[in-house]
């Protein structure tokens, strides 16, 4: 990861396990170096289904704010049903990433100002051998593929750790195809 | 070893370590977790204690306060309008100078309903005669808890380990979780001076006569006065018991802290803010904004609130132009707590000298109310050009 400082929001639905995959990537920037991580579940409002977001923020040094993330550098969706939704790119910085789990093409999202990767991460992981909608394993392939954060072997690892109990190959096989499978640009 | 869990895990885990054998806890948001992950450690037998459920924090309290009293090490934790509702027993656990160990995981208190994080909580429970200490970060919770059962054992005094609701219970960030056998070596097992024990039957905090009386034994007896004059005197000598603990601490664990402020960037400020909790660490955010303009600020959180430390407040604020407190409670009817507190404190210590700091009052966060790091930044910053017209002056009010 090239800068210091980084924020990610994650949108995905109650249930869908946002948080786990913030956790992963936090865990794998810790041990990279970045003394400052912090990962913030929207509170009071987690329903299965509904839309909720977590804020991940990564820095070199010991975070001391808190607060929701206001500018993001990315956004990470694990459903693009969440579009109509939820306005998943509100203070996207200009030129943030968007990634985005979608079955669509990638040429049909269209987002001024901003870098879009995609990937089926749904079908993805079914390909993986997990059960059908469990994206958020898949989905940090997609993100690191996007924005070259910590190194894939590296997340895998944590991946396979967080999951230990819970197919850890098959979330790693999820990871990897869609960091392979991951189109950008556009 | 540095792990990345939430706030309530800290407080758990840092539970856990102290080998408490007594738990009783009723469920309250954003408190739960905390009872969810105690119980399940002595399910799995990773923490070997007596779990109690109970239909009630009143009677959570009342399990600790008996357990405490038969000589076990004992912890409780609530939120809002849980702790309210154990109020009765709050008082009874400290004049009773029960060393009990309460995590207070701040919430907003009802009316009208809000689960969310602000400190009117346990504010409200100031003038218990409870020990209350505010974190700021997971660390300090886990560390505070460890040290807590230390000075409360110490000083025969109950002890609340306050921490932000959601901000801290439910966020993420690493902490260092210490060995078993560092805390062991700080914190011996609980021995308490006097425990109930059925063969010998004793009456404990019976009627109490308002004047001293021969008790059975033909010696004189404290009446209720005395008792009561011995908890504030005990209260008081617990802020040069804090400093021993603090002390201690960091020889078995190399984390030196002060034990009642947490200052930064104060030495050469004009003016200082204060509080108390995780908001004082975004308050660095803020200050570090200001200093880039040049203008010479700092912030200083208030981790020993009661006994509150009155000295080492008016010392660290003496020569200062302005402090501006920021508080997520208050005294309805006049203003926050802190800030009436830190007036007093001032007025003692340099009252007279003509070098009386101006003080102002913020409210902030009610009700879990969005707390943005540029309204922090605006707010000092207006605060310390200009005394605000009306205060307390409330952050981000929309009327």
């Amino acid at each position: 990861m090239k800068k210091d400082y980084l924020e990610i929001r994650w949108h995905g639905r109650g249930g869908q396990g946002a948080i786990t995959a913030a956790k992963v990537v936090a865990g794998a920037a810790f041990s990279s170096g970045f003394a400052g991580v912090v990962m913030a579940p929207t509170f009071g409002t987690e329903r299965r289904g509904a839309p909720v977001m977590t804020s991940l923020k990564i820095s070199k040094t010991k975070i001391y704010d808190l607060s929701p993330i206001e500018k993001p550098d990315i956004v990470v969706v694990l459903d693009h049903l969440l579009l109509k939704e939820a306005d998943v790119t509100h203070g996207l910085k200009p030129g943030g990433i968007i990634v985005l789990n979608t079955p669509m093409a990638h040429e049909t999202h269209h987002f001024k100002d901003f870098k879009l990767a995609t990937a089926d991460v749904t079908a993805i992981s079914v390909e993986a051998g997990l059960p059908h909608g469990m994206v958020n394993t898949g989905i940090i392939g997609s993100l690191e593929r996007a924005a070259n954060l910590l190194g894939i072997d590296l997340l895998i690892e944590r991946i396979e750790e967080e999951f230990r109990t819970r197919r850890p190959e098959k979330n790693a096989l999820a990871a990897r195809l869609a960091y392979e499978r991951t189109a950008t640009g556009g | 070893m540095h792990i990345i869990e939430d706030g309530n895990a800290a407080a758990a885990l840092g539970v856990r370590l102290c080998r408490p054998q007594v738990i009783a806890a009723y469920p309250i948001t954003p408190q739960t977790p905390v009872t969810e992950k105690l119980s399940e450690y002595v399910e799995e037998g990773s923490l070997s204690a007596q779990y109690i459920p109970v239909e009630s924090e009143h009677s959570a309290l009342a399990v600790c306060i008996a357990a405490s009293s038969a000589g076990a090490r004992v912890f409780t934790a609530t939120s809002a309008n849980g702790l309210l509702y154990m109020h009765e027993q709050v008082q009874w656990a400290a004049g009773a100078r029960l060393p009990i160990v309460m995590c207070v995981v701040n919430r907003a208190v009802g009316a009208p309903w809000n689960i969310w994080n602000d400190q009117q909580d346990s504010i409200s429970q100031r003038d218990t005669g409870w020990i209350q200490m505010y974190c700021a970060d997971h660390q300090q919770i886990l560390d505070t808890v460890i040290k807590a059962y230390w000075l409360a054992e110490k000083v025969s005094i109950p002890i609340m380990v306050c921490y932000d609701g959601y901000i801290l219970s439910h966020t993420f960030m690493p902490f260092d979780l210490p060995e078993a056998r560092a805390v062991d070596a700080f914190l011996p097992p609980f021995q308490p001076e006097y425990a109930l024990n059925p063969r010998e039957p004793a009456n404990l905090n019976t009627v109490t006569l308002p004047d001293v009386r021969m008790d059975v034994h033909g010696e004189l007896a404290h009446g209720y006065m005395e008792i009561r004059y011995l908890l504030q005197e005990d209260l008081r000598l617990a802020l040069g018991a804090a400093a021993e603990m603090e002390k201690r601490f960091a020889g078995v664990f190399g984390r030196e802290a002060d034990p009642y402020l947490e200052p930064y960037r104060c030495d050469d400020a004009d003016f200082v803010a204060v509080g108390l909790g995780s908001l004082t660490y975004q308050l660095r955010v803020s200050v570090d904004a200001l200093r880039a303009e040049g203008i010479r600020v700092g912030v200083m959180g208030v981790r020993f609130y009661r006994p509150f430390p009155d000295e080492a407040i008016a010392r660290a604020l003496t020569g200062k132009t302005g402090v501006i407190v920021f508080e997520k409670a208050l005294s309805y009817g006049y203003e926050g707590a802190l800030a009436s507190d830190l007036k007093s404190a001032l007025y003692e210590y340099l009252g007279g000298t003509g070098r009386l700091p101006t003080v102002q009052n913020f409210i902030a966060g009610i009700g879990g109310r969005e707390i943005h790091t540029q309204d922090l930044t605006d707010t000092l910053r207006a605060a310390i050009q200009a005394r605000v017209s009306k205060e307390p002056a409330w952050i981000g009010l929309k009327l």
